[in-house]
């Protein structure tokens, strides 16, 4: 593998360093990001590899920080960009698209991020990789550390969704249940980073794990033919997903695979007992204030003190986007919508976006002819209890054909359908 | 007297130390007096106006200062004060 990657660059101060396993700048503790030599990725890069590559997300090696050998590849990103005609018909949208993460290896966009994380783990010797995670990510990590042959340690706040812990626990992971948020897993996990020789990936690794993200957006403009969206619609935990996003269509420009420099206008999506930056950019605020005790069914989007959360922010104001928060009534009846429309089913995360991506188009920022990617993190079948018995039988039958003609009637009678007559 | 940890990136400008003891009864005095024990570590911790530098996280027994009273908040002995980078997870 030829690798383009030039150290790790302060994105504060603009320190730089070597590329090694570090979470902060030592000048100024800001976040490091990769630094990349584009020249010689525009000489190296061109749409044409880039389609005769494997149909991962390693098919973007050249913009990635990690791979060679040392890739650790389960069929992660590349996933489908359906044109979603019918709920784009319900929002007054003539041109929406669904980026469907649901189709990743573990069923959520942390199989992109984890598979450059996990990758770049192994290339520095480690042997345990660990994460603090809201499920999604101790899912993912658990999945590829037992393809890679490595232990692994996820730490979860308690409480999360019983599929989210079974579909960890299973691979052999070790699952640690934290009594606290999520914010108090991460604290946790920043102190025990400094204690134990392990791979943190989105702490010591987390530079490196970002990059990932990235991946979600060069896809989409492949996709789309090679250019970029006018408009995205990111959820947002950390913020690492929207600014990722932001910066990947950039970058396409900037190494040739963009003709024109591109003006994509993103917009974020939080839960409503969990609002950060949404609360910012609605307050007009500069910063963003932590939220002490999240309270969303969005679980996977609880992140109280997000990480990326102010350069989110400015990165939602610079490109002309919005922000906007879904209660959880509202994404219970997204999840709905947006199976019911396009035939997926989202995981609460993905309520939280088609809710949000409802309300913008209600409200103007997103325009009725744009052209719209939503982001649809993670899958519905990992959250069911947050659903309730919203999505349940119809009714139930003893097995009679008269038993089933009254039931069929009584649910048309009661406008809850029951098959064309 | 309250222990202070200390994270992997300012060990250095600690004399390797993972964990100090200081005196003081609330974070700021805390920091303070830490700062000028290990005047290189100060330096990082403090900007040029005294405040504590953005990208550090203080939390005390493991609670954000962000939701006590900041450098105000008190610290009782035994307690522990916790550094950190504040960019990580998610």
């Amino acid at each position: 593998m030829t690798t383009y990657l030039e150290g790790l660059r302060c994105r504060e101060c603009g320190a730089t360093y070597p590329a090694e396993a570090r979470s902060a700048c030592d000048e100024c503790f800001g976040p490091l990001e990769p630094a990349y030599d584009y020249e010689a990725i525009a000489a190296a890069v061109s749409r044409e590899a880039i389609a005769a590559g494997p149909p991962s997300l390693w098919r973007y090696e050249p913009l990635l920080p990690a791979g060679g050998a040392s890739r650790i590849d389960v069929g992660d990103g590349f996933t489908p960009l359906r044109r979603a005609r019918r709920l784009g018909a319900e929002l007054g949208l003539t041109d929406l698209w669904i980026k469907d993460e649901t189709r990743n290896p573990t069923h959520s966009f942390k199989d992109r991020v984890v598979s450059v994380a996990l990758s770049k783990a192994r290339e520095f010797g480690y042997g345990t990789v660990a994460c603090a995670s809201t499920g999604n990510l101790a899912h993912a990590v658990a999945a590829h550390a037992a393809v890679a042959g490595l232990e692994a340690v996820t730490f979860v706040p308690a409480g999360l969704e019983s599929g989210k812990l079974a579909a960890t626990a299973v691979y052999g992971a070790t699952l640690v249940e934290v009594d606290g948020t999520y914010d108090d897993v991460n604290r946790l996990c920043g102190e025990a980073s400094g204690d134990y020789p392990w791979a943190f990936v989105n702490v010591n690794l987390r530079p490196y794990y970002a990059e990932g993200s990235k991946t979600i957006a060069f896809e989409t403009a492949e996709q789309l033919g090679w250019r970029a969206p006018d408009h995205v619609v990111v959820p947002i935990a950390s913020g690492a997903l929207l600014t990722r996003v932001a910066a990947a269509f950039r970058e396409l420009h900037a190494v040739g695979l963009l003709d024109e420099e591109p003006r994509v206008r993103v917009s974020g999506a939080q839960g409503a007992g969990c609002a950060p930056v949404a609360d910012a950019f609605a307050a007009g605020a500069e910063d963003v204030a932590p939220v002490r005790y999240p309270d969303t069914i969005a679980r996977s989007l609880a992140i109280g003190d997000p990480a990326d959360g102010a350069y989110a922010l400015r990165e939602i104001r610079s490109s002309g986007g919005g922000a906007a928060h879904a209660t959880d009534g509202e994404i219970v009846e997204a999840v709905g919508l947006l199976a019911r429309t396009e035939g997926i089913f989202a995981e609460t995360a993905g309520g939280v976006t088609i809710a949000v991506l409802a309300k913008l188009t209600a409200s103007g920022v997103v325009r009725p002819g744009e052209t719209v990617v939503a982001y649809v993190t993670g899958m519905g079948l990992k959250t069911l209890e947050a659903f309730g018995d919203r999505f349940a039988p119809a009714v139930t039958i003893e097995p009679k054909l008269e038993a089933l003609g009254e039931a069929l009637a009584a649910l048309r009678e009661d406008g809850r359908r029951g098959g064309g007559a | 007297m309250a222990t202070v940890r200390i994270p992997t990136q300012m060990r250095a400008l600690a004399e390797g130390a993972s964990t100090l003891e200081v005196e003081g009864s609330t974070v700021g005095d805390i920091l303070h007096a830490l700062a000028g024990a290990h005047e290189r570590l100060g330096a990082k911790l403090f900007d040029e106006s005294g405040t504590v530098r953005r990208f550090v996280n203080v939390y005390v027994d493991g609670e954000d200062i962000r939701f006590a009273d900041g450098l105000d908040t008190k610290v009782g002995p035994g307690q522990t004060v916790s550094l950190l980078p504040a960019v990580a997870g998610g």
